[in-house]
């Protein structure tokens, strides 16, 4: 298979401008006669729904949870990108451009990335325009803070719950297009099947959740904004219901996968502290504007941290990456917390995490300006850090009450315990410059798609691509496809088609309930996840993907033998439902760790043992490696690997520093 | 298991919309770290185990933020602490031995799917009457172009943060969705995006709100204090002032 990207051609600043004033159009009437099945409501999905509405697309979405308000973008904390330069610090498109490039490792695509950061500018201008309530300067400006892998200050936030305003606000753009009649919501429904009629997506399989039925929606595209799959970990910070289900049925539906592999573990998470735990909590990156991550200098150190004096800590990024410090890209960060953890410097019950601590900055950033704004003159340290207390509860202060809530410990006090945990996925569907996906009619967009990040996203790029994916590109990129669909009538749901993949989804359901093994769907989960952190997580080698396979393998089979899968398939059965999540997830699990064993080099967050420099930072092969790996499946355990090779033309590719 | 405690569970089973609901006892040994919802699945796992129904409840994120979870512990939605959320909620706020109840949302415009979940899509309906600012992607003018001092940025922050989970209906006696509504048309209102709708917008979604069979408010302030973001009651009497000048300009 040969994998045309579609990169328009012209010089890079002008590809998206030229490629949207000579893109097909479709005529307004036309529009009202064509259907889009949208699937996941986060801010790629309702963003798009939305958007898509207003033009005169007919539109139906579909979301799992209750509400399309609860998508997990709702929980991202820190901020959302924006090459706006409003703090006049020389940022411009060029610069989000090149650090997302350089952040992501040099494995993402120049047009690609160029273009988000073109779009960056209006998602800002239009979710103010929403009535977003983004933080604001007393002169009612609006704010900008600064993250990881970044010199300049372009991440714009609301407080440290920058996703759910921005998700509220499409949102609101969504249920503005129900009330009006041209979206169809389908909430606690989940996609289980992709309807392909002569080699093109038209349509979906989604099984009521409330009835357990399973119902037939025809559309002449469709939409998977369905989100990421760290979950295949078990532990991460992701909700408890994202999974890789639809993205896995587009999989074997024949749209190819790319670069499943590439996980992003953020580094400042709170720790494991037992084995029950369900989920892990993410304190966010904004945290490490004004938070010092350090460890005690001496291994094995059980002192109270505030016991501990200054010369005695080892500020280690401070140390090893002096010129971004605190603020080097999520990767790096995590390696470094591990690296010293598995060298005996870890602290907390565990050992297996390292302090972020607030009390520098708490006093002699915030405490010492408002103490001279108040006239204040050799304030001691206890008025610094009231003066500074107040700032930082500002600033951060939902997080700090989440933190305390979760550990009992108050971290205006004493400084966080935090650990890397898995948070996002830089892979996902291989898609065209148009979000298309190898099987014609059907789009990957937001972290469902593996586009943007190469092997490591910055911080408040999530946001930033969802909402460029929802608002600013499809609506443009699918006038290719359907202006030459004006013609297809609605396909009957009693199309064979339908039949057939209904059967299948009945079958593999009717199988699960007919198992009646003795073990719980999330035995099976948690067995996996462990699997897969220990093999396929922050470090990788040959020798431990080739066992993971082997174990992955064995429980898989196991699962179909001994799982045990209560109740039935009518009427409200959330095991079932996690049943076919898991059941997913075993085989994702398995490409995951094929795709990290052929990708002999280590690049941003894809860390071979074997392949590191003297300092333990990454150590890239371009000769080799400068591609995308997007896998056909082609039966059971049976992956095709095909390349995409990646043209630098404006950027030089370097060994990435941040020292 | 370090540090356990026993845990007597009373919880509400009901098996769809139409069935007759009871209340069913369980015993439970939970760690004081763990989370509410944490002991649930623990409770779950055994259930499955021992070849019973396990019970179903609505949660995602687990965080605190995307307002799925729903649950009236011991009288309260969301449980004995001030300003979280179920999955927020912790085991060491309970003592060893302690019998906790634990019951669905409980509001006729939230009919019960099954054990403790319930359909919350009447909050969709109200947003979809006219919680939005009408502007089509493509219309906007630069960001920095509409200045919005800090201070009203900040309040309209704070009534945005309502997560929507109904806990203010659950916990008012007479099932009312005011401060749900309440903290939209505040946040909306406030800010110079909003005005064009300002007037049409407060009366369409207080029509939808009485629609779906919410109940009326009567100043009882219990849903400011079981809210999990504290949305304060002051959106309430802004809402109400909203909808008066609505109404005399014969909206």
């Amino acid at each position: 298979m040969k994998l045309d990207a579609k990169i328009p051609e012209g010089p890079l600043e002008q590809k998206w401008t030229k490629y949207k004033s000579s893109v097909p159009l479709v005529n307004p009437a036309n529009k009202r006669n064509l259907s889009i099945i949208v699937v996941g409501t986060g801010l790629a999905g309702a963003s798009a729904a939305a958007t898509l509405a207003e033009m005169g697309y007919q539109v139906s979405a579909f979301c799992f949870q209750d509400s399309p308000r609860r998508a997990h973008s709702i929980a991202a904390q820190g901020g959302i990108n924006a090459a706006k330069n409003y703090q006049n610090d020389g940022d411009s498109v060029h610069r989000l451009f090149y650090d997302t490039i350089k952040g992501g490792d040099y494995r993402s695509r120049e047009a690609n990335v160029h273009r988000l950061a073109e779009v960056s500018t209006n998602i800002i201008d239009q979710c103010v325009a929403q009535g977003v309530p983004f933080a604001r300067e007393y002169g009612g400006t609006l704010s900008n803070r600064s993250f990881g892998g970044t010199q300049v200050q372009r991440t714009f936030y609301a407080a440290g719950q920058t996703g759910q305003q921005l998700l509220l606000g499409a949102y609101s753009a969504l249920e503005r297009q129900v009330g009006l009649g041209n979206v169809k919501m389908y909430a606690r429904h989940e996609m289980v099947e992709v309807v392909k009629v002569d080699g093109k997506a038209r349509g979906i399989i989604a099984r009521n959740l409330v009835s357990g039925k399973l119902e037939r929606y025809f559309g002449h595209a469709v939409l998977l904004c369905t989100g990421g799959y760290g979950n295949v970990f078990y532990l991460s910070t992701n909700a408890m219901g994202s999974n890789v289900t639809a993205a896995w049925k587009a999989h074997k539906a024949g749209a190819l996968f790319g670069n499943p592999c590439f996980t992003q573990i953020h580094p400042t998470c709170i720790p494991v502290s037992g084995h029950y735990q369900s989920k892990l909590t993410l304190m966010s990156e904004s945290l490490r504007n004004d938070g010092r991550i350090w460890v005690p200098k001496k291994q094995g150190d059980t002192r109270h941290p505030n016991d501990i004096p200054e010369e005695e800590r080892d500020y280690y990024l401070e140390r090893r990456y002096p010129a971004f410090g605190n603020l080097v890209p999520r990767d790096i960060a995590s390696r470094a917390a591990k690296e010293r953890c598995d060298a005996g410097y870890g602290v907390g019950p565990s050992k297996m995490a390292v302090y972020l601590d607030f009390k520098h900055n708490m006093m002699h950033k915030y405490g010492r300006a408002e103490a001279t704004k108040q006239g204040i003159s050799n304030p001691d340290d206890n008025t610094l850090l009231r003066l500074g207390k107040e700032l930082i509860k500002e600033k951060y202060g939902n997080l700090f009450d989440m933190y305390k809530q979760i550990t009992a410990e108050d971290p205006y006090e004493v400084p966080m315990r935090i650990y890397p945990a898995v948070h996002y996925t830089m892979g996902g569907l291989w898609v065209d410059y148009e979000l298309q996906t190898t099987v014609p009619g059907l789009y990957a967009l937001g972290e469902a798609n593996f586009s943007d990040h190469g092997a490591n996203r910055l911080g408040a790029s999530a946001l930033m691509q969802g909402l460029a994916d929802g608002y600013f590109v499809i609506p443009y990129t699918i006038g290719n496809y359907l202006s030459n669909e004006i013609h297809t009538k609605p396909i009957p749901t009693d199309h064979e088609a339908f039949e057939e993949a209904e059967k299948r989804a009945n079958e593999r359901i009717t199988g699960f309930l007919n198992i009646k093994g003795t073990r719980t769907v999330e035995s099976y989960h948690r067995e996996l996840g462990l699997i897969m952190w220990n093999k396929c997580g922050m470090a990788r080698s040959e020798k431990g993907l080739k066992e993971a396979i082997a174990q992955i393998r064995a429980l898989r089979e196991d699962f179909y033998k001994n799982v045990r899968v209560p109740g039935s398939d009518s009427g409200f059965n959330p095991e079932l439902d996690k049943a076919g999540r898991v059941a997913d997830f075993l085989e994702l699990g398995e490409l995951m760790c094929l795709d990290a064993l052929a990708r002999e080099e280590s690049c941003g967050g894809h860390f071979r043992e074997e392949h590191q420099t003297e300092e333990g930072e990454a150590l890239r092969d371009d000769d080799k490696f400068l591609n995308v790996f997007a896998w056909e499946n082609k039966s059971n355990h049976d992956y095709e690997l095909h390349r995409e090779d990646l043209n630098y033309e404006n950027i030089k590719i370097q060994q990435r520093s941040y020292k | 298991m370090a540090n356990t405690m026993n845990i007597n569970l009373k919880v509400w089973r009901q098996h769809n919309e139409n069935a007759q609901g009871h209340f069913e006892e369980h015993k439970v040994q939970a760690s004081p770290d763990m989370s509410f919802l944490e002991m649930f699945d623990v409770l779950n796992e055994q259930l499955i185990e021992d070849g019973k129904d396990p019970i179903a409840f609505d949660h995602d994120c687990r965080e605190g933020i995307c307002g799925m979870c729903s649950m009236v512990i011991n009288g309260r939605p969301h449980g004995p602490k001030g300003g979280v959320t179920t999955c927020q909620l912790h085991m060491r706020s309970f003592k060893e031995g302690d019998t906790v109840v634990v019951e669905p949302w409980r509001a006729n415009a939230f009919p019960v799917i099954k054990d403790l979940s319930v359909n919350r899509s009447a909050f969709d309906r109200i947003i979809a009457s006219g919680g939005y600012v009408s502007v089509n992607t493509g219309n906007a003018v630069d960001a920095n172009s509409i200045l919005i001092p800090k201070e009203v940025a900040d309040t309209a922050f704070e009534a945005a943060t309502c997560i929507g989970c109904g806990a203010c209906v659950s916990a008012c006696k007479n099932a009312s969705a005011m401060l749900f509504v309440g903290a939209k048309v505040t946040q909306l209102s406030m800010l110079p995006q909003g005005q064009a709708e300002r007037e049409s917008r407060v009366v369409a979604m207080v029509d939808q709100m009485d629609a779906e069979g919410f109940g009326a408010c009567t100043n009882t302030g219990a849903c400011a204090a079981e809210c999990p973001k504290e949305i304060p009651l002051s959106v309430i009497a802004n809402l109400n002032r909203e909808y008066y000048k609505a109404k005399l300009n014969g909206k």
